[in-house]
């Protein structure tokens, strides 16, 4: 029974956040935040795969930002300069990039922990490297103006609110997805390895294989934000796919919960709506809330505050049976 | 390349690569005590550099108590960060930490960046500007202060280690923690220990370095990449191995300018550090992967 | 105590959250400022925002703009495009303002294009390379107002060329300014009967020089042009100078910061800027040394002596046409003061005389620079 009543609650859940995703963009409602959400629609995409990787392998990437790139430039140059349609030009770079990450991947997760950390933030500044460096195609630190937006047929996604829409469909479906895999075998296969790695190796489980399949998954879904993102804001350049944007990925992820596919949602909206609506005001302080904010977090609630929150609701909900429990 | 050019490099890679050196010393003192990355150990740098022009200049400090005093500021501020910052965070996982580290150094960079600004500042000479000539090529006197105190800095880490009852401590806890507290040391006053050392030992290098460029609030960042760099090719271990490996990045870079890419240009030399970090962390991944799976 | 975080954490957000539209629309005219005041290039946002701060009180001080209050809604962007973007998107839909001035980098100022040329909205960049008003059926609703970088390259070429160099080194730096710099530099060489022998590019933070001074010294350059703002040519000039190689600067280091890294090695360096920094040496008879001498002591009275440079001044220019354009045009309607920016005739700014038309969104010519020695500390004129 109490399964039931809570798949009726998850479902109200989401009913709930699908309507306010809907009327978000009305002027009456939050629309002036519609940028805000476009924002946070695209982070998602790239948090999710973070968070999959982090809950699953326990193992943190600090280089999302060059699949997010990659994604990006892909898009951008082959939709601008070699003027493939934008859709194709997408699947491209989705392809391109997780072959990319598959190249890699065995070789990265042959490392653990601290090592890994630092090879992949070495990658994600390589990556960047090349974006500025590679000019005769990236357009070097000016980057790419003027990039073709998507279009099916003759509706051409030109407004804000039909760039909304398509993000946050984007996005969605990229969260059902991740959902789907956690609950198939390999998301059994990869909570065993989580648990141990070597208990799962010994029933047959290949855990490097499953790892880097995570990694993977992970890059095809933030290639996949980049070239929307280019599609939205039409420019390109070195600036957004750095070290910095790596970390806010990671705080968008801890923040969120890791091993959690809706924390992604909870972890980048907080992440942005605290930078990008509170934090302006007080001008330069925003870096220093930003580091405070990552240090108190790990400490008190290492699992993520989505997760957190759920386990203190959790936490409340037994004291009160408790209490009405007693004489 | 001429011949001239080629000794150029070398003797300015010497005197960059010291700086990456004594930045992963720091790394790897911190390592082998606790097993955590400090990702905030750049910011240390900064912080030596940073200091010692705000006493100088701004507090009208004379030279040599600014710069002691800098080192001692930033000791203590290792020594903070620490107890507030990973303390507390009572059985961390390995991801948790460097989290930690990374929005520690966040803050320090903001916290910096919001007193003195983010403008590029340049703290006084050691012993003034003038050049000396030497084998064809020609040395200022600081960069040769950046390379004495290296080498300095490694001889006493080293014979701290292997001669001091602290030192030998200190390493005890690296090598197995718990039979270190079953002998009666106190692993967690050691760490502290460490970290207040790492974080000396970044200053000193800030203090050395800062007169030769300028620095500013964000300078730690691409210093501590490079200080990893040189500590990830000593294996985090051994800080002979991690001082060549600092002064070799620093050739590597100053050779890489130099060389002609082909269609692609001069500007990778910048990658070297990083193509550097890679090739290293894959070719001793098997090695490494084999220390975690036992520590 | 997780508890407590989390209210904390809803309460904040909620804070964030609940619109903050604050002041009566009717009354108030708002426009947008895009400054990096706390990345790379706040040396230059920072005197900007002072700049449109100050002139702020001084325009509602005196009545405002058609009688309504100015309000200058300034966000720091960190340098950052992205930021730039999104910022923009934000002053153009939730706050709703005529017109943006800035951003403060080039990079920045081309990522925004895109997007108000989108949503018609007038913006005024302080960012100097000609990609930004060019080519101009791609950037109808954007103008500029510091100089354009080939213009700075003209003015220095053409002392270098007076001075009997005809060898010289290029060092540019490798992100959007000196990259700009670079384009310019290769290309108009020819033009000044210059002959390019060596060619570099270097980090801004870099510590180490040798290497690019070797390079120069077997070229057999006569000369070194160096494209960058600080710290990077502060540092190389001072490695260069021993070398006795002269150096010659980009309109970039035309700030205190320059003089205060390179120390001694900046004496005798010679630069292209726009004639704010030398205002009083200028002759009576020019048309901008009133009006620059009345702007850096109203500046310098609010923010201290010595602290007015060229990129207060081009904030000083956006501002005061917009305002003239805002007049003019009667009400806050963005396309009637973008036609009205487009009309500007013979303005005297700090940058020069503009002349904007539809063909032209910067309005200066080549007369706008002079080329500055700073000798002692202190900028002289050069005829």
């Amino acid at each position: 029974m109490l399964e039931r009543l809570k798949r009726r609650w998850t479902y109200l859940a989401i009913a709930a956040m699908l309507l306010f995703l809907v009327l978000i963009p009305f002027d009456w409602f939050l629309g002036q935040y519609t940028v805000l959400m476009i924002f946070i629609g695209i982070h998602t995409m790239v948090t999710v795969g973070l968070c999959l990787l982090m809950g699953y392998t326990g193992q943190v990437s600090l280089g999302q930002a060059a699949f997010y790139g990659l994604g990006a430039y892909f898009s951008a140059i082959l939709s601008k300069t070699y003027h493939v349609n934008p859709w194709l030009a997408m699947l491209m770079a989705a392809i391109a990039t997780g072959a990319f990450a598959y190249v890699i991947g065995y070789p990265f997760f042959r490392l653990r922990g601290n090592y890994l950390a630092m090879a992949t933030l070495g990658l994600g500044l390589i990556v960047g490297i090349l974006f500025s460096q590679l000019d005769r195609f990236t357009g070097g630190s000016m980057g790419i103006r003027e990039i073709p937006p998507l279009s099916i047929g003759s509706f051409v996604f030109n407004t804000t609110l039909k760039r909304y829409f398509l993000v946050w469909v984007f996005c969605l479906v990229t969260l059902l997805l991740a959902q789907n895999i956690v609950r198939s075998r390999t998301g059994r296969a990869l909570r065993a390895i989580r648990g141990s790695e070597a208990a799962a190796e010994s029933v047959g489980i290949n855990a490097a294989q499953f790892k880097v399949k995570i990694f993977v998954l992970g890059a095809v879904f933030a290639s996949l934000a980049g070239s929307l993102y280019v599609h939205n804001f039409f420019y390109v350049n070195p600036g957004p796919f750095g070290f910095l944007f790596s970390v806010m990925v990671v705080v968008m992820a801890v923040i969120g919960g890791l091993a959690s596919i809706w924390g992604a949602i909870f972890g980048t909206a907080v992440v942005h709506i605290l930078s990008d609506e509170l934090l302006i005001e007080f001008g330069e302080w925003d870096t220093i809330v930003y580091g405070l904010i990552l240090v108190v977090v790990m400490i008190f609630v290492p699992q993520g505050l989505f997760v957190g929150l759920r386990e203190t609701y959790e936490h409340w909900r037994l004291r009160h049976v408790e209490r009405r429990a007693e004489p | 390349m001429s011949l001239d050019l080629f000794v150029q490099s070398i003797i300015s890679g010497l005197s960059q690569g010291s700086i990456y050196a004594l930045v992963g010393l720091g790394f790897t003192i911190i390592f082998t005590v606790t097993g955590i990355i400090n990702f905030a150990q750049g910011e240390f740098v900064m912080l030596g550099g940073m200091f010692s022009w705000a006493f100088f200049t701004l507090y009208g400090v004379p030279q040599v108590p600014a710069l002691i005093l800098s080192v001692l500021v930033a000791t203590a501020i290792g020594a903070v960060l620490y107890l507030l910052a990973i303390r507390s965070a009572r059985k961390a996982s390995v991801v948790s930490l460097i989290i930690i580290t990374i929005g520690a150094s966040i803050f320090i960079r903001g916290v910096v960046g919001e007193i003195w600004g983010r403008d590029f500042v340049r703290p006084p000479y050691f012993t003034g500007e003038n050049s000396l000539h030497f084998l064809g090529a020609s040395i200022e006197p600081q960069r040769l202060w950046i390379v004495g105190t290296t080498i300095f800095v490694a001889l006493i880490l080293h014979f701290f280690f292997s001669r001091t009852m602290l030192g030998k401590a200190l390493k005890a806890c690296s090598v197995n923690r718990i039979g270190a507290a079953l002998v009666g040391i106190n692993p967690r006053t050691m760490s502290l220990i460490a970290f207040a050392l790492a974080a000396a030992m970044g200053a000193i290098g800030g203090i050395v370095t800062a007169p030769q460029g300028t620095t500013w609030a964000d300078a730690g960042l691409m210093l501590g990449l490079k200080g990893f760099v040189a500590a990830a090719l000593g294996g985090f271990r051994s800080q002979v191995a991690t001082v060549i490996g600092g002064v070799t990045l620093g050739i590597l870079e100053q050779l890489a300018i130099r060389v002609n890419w082909g269609p692609f240009g001069s500007d990778y030399a910048d990658a070297i550090a990083l193509v550097v970090l890679l090739l290293v962390l894959l070719v001793r991944s098997g090695k490494l992967a084999a220390e975690e799976r036992t520590s | 105590m997780r508890t407590w975080l989390y209210l904390l954490l809803a309460a904040v957000l909620l804070a964030a959250v609940i619109p903050m539209t604050g002041c009566g629309e009717g009354n108030v005219i708002k426009i947008g400022a895009l400054l990096d005041t706390s990345g790379a290039n706040s040396p230059l946002g920072i005197p900007e925002k002072q700049t449109l701060e100050m002139m702020q009180k001084q325009i509602n001080d005196n009545g405002g703009i058609n009688g309504k209050q100015l309000k200058i809604i300034i966000r720091d962007t960190g340098g950052v495009e992205s930021e730039a973007i999104s910022l923009a998107t934000k002053l153009i839909e939730q706050d709703n303002v005529v017109a943006i001035i800035g951003p403060t980098s080039t990079g920045e100022s081309l990522a925004v294009i895109d997007t108000v040329n989108s949503k018609g909205v007038p913006l005024i960049s302080l960012a100097a390379d000609e990609r930004i008003t060019l080519p101009v059926g791609s950037s109808t609703w954007v103008f500029k107002t510091p100089q354009t970088t080939f213009m700075a390259v003209q003015q220095i070429y053409a002392y270098i060329h007076a001075q009997g160099f005809g060898k010289i080194a290029i060092m540019t730096d490798k992100k959007g300014f000196g990259a700009g710099g670079k384009k310019d530099l290769l290309g108009q060489a020819l033009h000044y009967s210059l002959q390019i022998v060596s060619e570099q590019s270097f980090n801004n933070e870099d510590n180490i020089w040798d290497s690019y001074i070797a390079d120069i010294k077997q070229s057999g350059a006569e000369a070194v042009v160096c494209w960058g703002t600080n710290p990077g040519p502060a540092n190389f000039a001072k490695e260069l100078k021993k070398q006795d190689i002269p150096f010659f600067g980009s309109h970039g280091i035309a700030n205190m910061s320059f003089i205060t890294l390179a120390g001694d090695a900046a004496n005798g360096v010679v630069f292209p800027s726009g004639k704010l920094i030398v205002a009083s040496q200028l002759s009576d008879s020019d048309p901008q040394k009133a009006m620059l001498l009345n702007f850096i002591a109203d500046y310098e009275a609010k923010y201290g002596a010595g602290t007015c440079n060229t990129f207060a001044g081009h904030a000083y220019d956006a501002l005061t046409m917009l305002k003239t354009s805002l007049g003019l045009a009667g009400i806050a309607d963005r396309a009637k003061v973008r036609d009205e920016l487009e009309k500007i005739h013979d303005f005297a700014g700090t940058g020069g005389i503009y002349n904007m038309s539809p063909q032209d969104h910067c309005g200066l010519s080549l007369g706008c620079m002079i080329d500055a020695k700073i000798e002692n500390g202190h900028w002289v004129l050069l005829p």
